[in-house]
């Protein structure tokens, strides 16, 4: 049995597809399945990151394999959705919070002063 | 002179790579543009960011990125089998409060995406006087346990990195 | 080997977009709307990766990074206007 360098690099490209095809597949699925926002927001925000990420690598490895040089800027695309998710889902959870859930239900602060969006930052720098 | 030239010398960097991976193709010239392009790009912006971030150990960053990136792996299976397998009654979702000891803004930027990212826990908001942070719960029997681990795991590396 | 490994990504993101779609026809918030988009344009992101790989070629990668930028800026943008009820202060 002869393990060639191309066979090994087509494992490890339809391995990862079917990694990032099935993160994704999740990610999409818990936006359908679960029960409320901030439950929904958990889902995409991981899974389809991750997902990406799995596709991303297999296409480096097959035109890193095919191509006459390696190919890398797959990764700029993975770096940036890293970066950006968790402020996309921060931002959603503001915007549901400030419509749908009032103070009251959330835990209170350790500090003196309240959550964010229902107050404003203390006046005095002393507090900040 | 150093310092007019480079006001940010980890931009500048960041410059130099993200544009050879645009171009995804090393050659003198494009290196070159990269390096101009990191000249001026901060010497534009520099008006917009007064203070420079300071990494007290640069070094320890890695270590920080390696923990994390093991974590999201782990956090994504975690919440895969949660979407999939548990029924909808007996995922139990809790909101935690973390108080925060880092007091740079860029520490606790980082801290929230960090969380965001890992193990059925997401940032929602940050207090007035950014004393504390609000975390959304995936599920969990144990809120207590999750703050002192994001305490643990992430607060206290990310303490030694910044301050 | 690697078709049947491309087939079945092609699958996987098409039906999260059917799913992201049914999420944001279904609502009920705007904040699940916004959220089921932004899950959209990373869906549609692998499915430009994905056809990319397909037909070996690497032209895709622009329009995958662009839609990326677009993407999380409009989500942002989105979130905005629901928060303050205004873009740009």
């Amino acid at each position: 049995m002869d393990w060639d360098i191309e066979l090994i690099g087509e494992i490890l490209v339809s391995a990862f597809l079917v990694i990032g095809g099935l993160f994704a597949l999740v990610g999409s699925f818990g936006l359908v399945r679960l029960r409320d926002c901030m439950q929904r927001l958990h889902a995409p925000t991981k899974a389809t990151t991750l997902g990406i990420g799995g596709v991303l690598i297999a296409s480096m490895i097959h035109f890193g394999m095919s191509g006459e040089q390696i190919s890398f800027h797959e990764l700029l695309i993975t770096v940036f959705l890293f970066l950006t998710a968790p402020l996309t889902a921060n931002f959603i959870a503001k915007a549901y919070l400030v419509y749908r859930v009032e103070e009251s239900d959330l835990p209170p602060t350790t500090g003196k002063y309240g959550w964010a969006i229902y107050h404003d930052p203390p006046k005095d720098p002393a507090d900040l | 002179m150093i310092k007019r030239l480079f006001p940010h010398p980890l931009l500048s960097l960041m410059l130099v790579l993200i544009w050879l991976l645009l171009v995804n193709k090393i050659t003198t010239g494009n290196l070159l543009l990269g390096v101009l392009l990191s000249f001026i790009v901060p010497a534009v912006t520099e008006p917009y960011w007064p203070n420079r971030a300071r990494l007290k150990k640069p070094l320890l960053g890695f270590e920080y990125v390696a923990v994390v990136l093991w974590d999201i792996i782990v956090a994504n299976v975690q919440v895969a089998l949660i979407v999939l397998f548990k029924p909808q009654d007996k995922i139990n979702s809790q909101w935690v409060t973390v108080p925060l000891d880092l007091t740079s803004p860029e520490a606790i930027t980082v801290l929230a995406g960090t969380i965001t990212l890992t193990p059925g826990t997401v940032t929602a908001m940050l207090s007035a006087d950014a004393g504390c942070l609000l975390v959304h719960c995936l599920h969990t029997d144990d809120p207590e346990a999750v703050r002192d681990e994001i305490k643990h795991r992430y607060e206290r590396r990310l303490k030694e990195l910044f301050q | 080997m690697i078709e049947y490994a491309l087939w079945f990504a092609f699958a996987a993101f098409g039906i999260g977009l059917v799913f992201t779609l049914w999420r944001v026809v279904r609502g009920p918030h705007s904040a699940d709307r916004i959220l089921a988009l932004d899950t959209m344009v990373i869906n549609a992101i692998g499915l430009l990766v994905v056809y990319g790989i397909s037909i070996d070629r690497q032209v895709y990668f622009e329009a995958a990074m662009l839609i990326a930028m677009v993407g999380f800026v409009s989500t942002v943008a989105y979130c905005r206007f629901i928060l303050r009820g205004d873009i740009i202060e």
